[in-house]
């Protein structure tokens, strides 16, 4: 049965049910409980966001508090995986992966190649990420791109609470190392969830929004604003097909082809930084693999090629906006 | 019969002998493989080091998971990994232990709970601290070996390893192989503090250092250590000191070495030939043992360079493979 449920809510719902239902799931992180060893309650915190609060209460060993020390427990979490459990380590912000991130990309996503095939690595790496609550340069990234180069690596990132529960019990039940992306600014965002437990399959895109004229393609929290600018645009008699890639390793590039087969005209919005990024590997996909089919170039709406900046006024001008897709989706109609 | 002053059976102590001399014929074999140029890459010899991996992983059951170093190849086989799949891996060939994609930096088999050398140095101590994770929850009294040179002693992966196995009270011992070298530079130079004891009392766990080219002081010291992780009694650390008979790497002309270091460890602190005069000193192995020994292990490694030599490389079909699990 559905209910309206909160993003956080559905991430929890998600660790919760796979907990109780595989005892090899264990969660790890710093202050997952959040009270470990101090005075007062035992999981005063739950997460720095309360993402995990209640965890203890109901799964005890099951899930444990780390001390800040990304490269020993996220390599531990690794190794506990290689020897068949199935670890959930959450890392607080995507931007601390550069402390640890040699047991990421050199251990966890190249255990199976380098061993020829024997070794599985079921880890699932939950981290925030995203700007939107001035946490400044090194708490706001995205860094999404970086995961989906590594070869051995699975990159999610859901942008509304049904895909949060879905995508999130799929990547613990999925044999690879996942690094899932939760956006910080969505955690409060509601939605319909089911009460149930259950699964979306990676490379899965969906389609928010039918629309014959312009693709816009794009992922996490830039979803809403792409639905803000499709409907903007919807007014001026523009009827844009709004894609949410779900999953950005693997990707689903033949529901991208088919909508441009379709429209003939490309916006790729991504808030990372604009270098090598999603929306440079989805706009160069498509150029490879559609090229016939475009009527106009393709556009490209992106953070800036700068770090994330903290005081309101430039980190508002910083994160894409509706305005700007819409003008990008403007500029393909011309 | 002779008594029997070792706390070994005489069949235990032959099996100790051959880990020891399998390893020593292997690094022997490689460098000169490796010198004809049929060795492809990065090679490290662990050559001189053997009653370390040996003195430990006789103590160890087949669930028992080691994290390597770069230099690996002795721990693969004092952990049981198979000699020729190491040596076509080596080699590069498909019938490798990796099927030629990891080759000797990256040599493992986690069915024999070898959980890999590794081209990172320190990255194997948190993994070890994961496998003893994965122990301790299921309560089976299994441990984890983290092995780490002095040099990456001084990484931070290690020294956060040592804090976390600590604080979760892990099954991990962490066994410190001081060569006295990191790659080209002194220990003496490069690790600060006095001693590695010293290290482990910072980080609340016990520390021991014994004479790692004495086979039976490195047996008797992982055996207290290992029987303590074992017994739900946490970590330890146990640096043995030892010499690397080879350089860093194949091709290494070591030229910060002393002169005459490497003849004079050769001729007086051979760890095989004092466990060697050991035991046939006490009467309980002869030469003749021993010699039948030397001289099956110098065939099985022929053959093992033999047919690592004639196997086939893998193919294009193969460098696709073994990414994802599916993708």
């Amino acid at each position: 049965m559905a209910r309206t449920i909160s993003y956080k809510e559905a991430i929890n719902e998600a660790l919760d049910q796979e907990m109780t239902r595989d005892k090899l799931v264990i969660v790890m992180g710093e202050d997952s409980i959040g009270g470990t060893g101090s005075p007062g309650e035992d999981d005063a915190w739950g997460g720095p966001m309360g993402v995990t609060k209640g965890l203890y209460g109901k799964h005890g060993n099951q899930i444990m508090d780390t001390p800040l020390s990304e490269s020993a427990y996220i390599g531990a979490a690794i190794g506990a995986a290689a020897c068949g459990m199935r670890p959930v380590a959450e890392m607080m912000f995507v931007d601390f992966m550069g402390v640890c991130f040699d047991q990421i990309y050199n251990q966890a996503a190249k255990f199976k190649y380098m061993f020829g095939g024997k070794a599985e690595t079921p880890i699932v790496i939950r981290t925030m990420v995203g700007a939107g609550i001035n946490a400044a340069a090194q708490h706001s990234q995205m860094l999404t791109p970086l995961f989906t180069h590594i070869p051995g690596l699975k990159v999610v990132c859901p942008s509304n609470p049904y895909d949060a529960k879905g995508l999130l019990i799929q990547s613990i039940r999925d044999n690879d190392p996942v690094i899932f992306c939760e956006h910080k600014s969505l955690y409060d965002l509601e939605g319909e969830v089911s009460e149930e437990s259950y699964v979306i399959p990676f490379a899965e895109a969906s389609v928010l929004r039918d629309g014959d004229d312009v693709s816009i393609v794009t992922y996490g929290m830039m979803v809403g604003k792409a639905i803000a600018a499709a409907t903007i645009l919807a007014k001026e008699g523009v009827e844009c097909e709004v894609i949410d890639l779900r999953t950005l390793s693997p990707i689903d590039m033949e529901t991208v082809i088919e909508s441009v087969e379709n429209t003939g005209r490309l916006v790729v919005v991504d808030e990372a930084n604009p270098r090598c990024s999603i929306a440079t590997d989805v706009s160069a996909q498509v150029a490879q693999q559609a090229f016939k089919s475009l009527k106009a170039q393709i556009e490209m709406v992106t953070a800036p090629h700068t770090p994330v900046p903290f005081t309101t006024t430039l980190e508002n001008l910083y994160i894409p906006s509706a305005e700007q897709i819409v003008v990008a989706v403007r500029k393909t109609l011309n | 019969m002779t008594d029997n002053p070792f706390p070994l059976s005489r069949e235990e102590l032959l099996k100790i002998y051959q880990s020891m001399r399998t390893i020593r014929e292997f690094e022997e074999r490689v460098h000169v493989e490796f010198s004809r140029g049929d060795i492809p890459g990065f090679v490290h010899l662990y050559a001189g080091e053997e009653a370390s991996a040996t003195g430990i992983m006789t103590h160890l059951r087949q669930e028992d998971r080691i994290a390597s170093t770069h230099r690996g190849h002795g721990h693969c086989i004092a952990k049981g990994v198979d000699v020729k799949g190491m040596m076509a891996e080596i080699f590069g060939k498909k019938i490798g232990v990796c099927g030629g994609k990891g080759g000797s930096m990256h040599i493992a088999d986690l069915d024999k709970g070898m959980m890999g050398a590794n081209g990172i140095l320190g990255a194997g101590a948190p993994l070890a601290c994961g496998a003893a994770l994965a122990a301790k929850y299921r309560g089976n009294g299994d441990i984890a070996i983290s092995f780490i040179g002095d040099g990456a002693s001084n990484q931070g992966t290690f020294l956060e390893s040592l804090n976390l196995a600590s604080i979760w009270n892990l099954p991990v011992i962490f066994v410190v192989e001081n060569n006295g070298y990191a790659e080209s530079t002194s220990v003496d130079w490069a690790v600060a503090g006095d001693s590695y004891v010293d290290r482990a009392a910072g980080f609340g766990m016990p520390g021991i250092t014994v004479d790692g080219t004495d086979f039976f002081a490195v047996y008797e010291a992982a055996g207290e250590v290992i029987r303590n992780a074992r017994e739900g009694g946490g970590p330890s650390l146990l640096e043995c000191k030892m010499i690397r008979f080879f350089g860093h790497f194949e091709g290494d002309a070591q030229t910060y070495r002393a002169v005459g270091e490497v003849d004079e460890i050769r001729a007086n602190r051979d760890c095989i030939k004092s466990f060697s005069k050991t035991v046939t000193s006490a009467g309980v192995l002869t030469q003749d043992d021993l010699e039948a020994c030397d001289s099956k292990i110098v065939s099985l490694v022929d053959e093992a360079v033999s047919e690592a030599r004639e196997a086939d490389f893998p193919t294009e079909a193969d460098l696709l493979t073994d990414v994802y699990v599916n993708y």
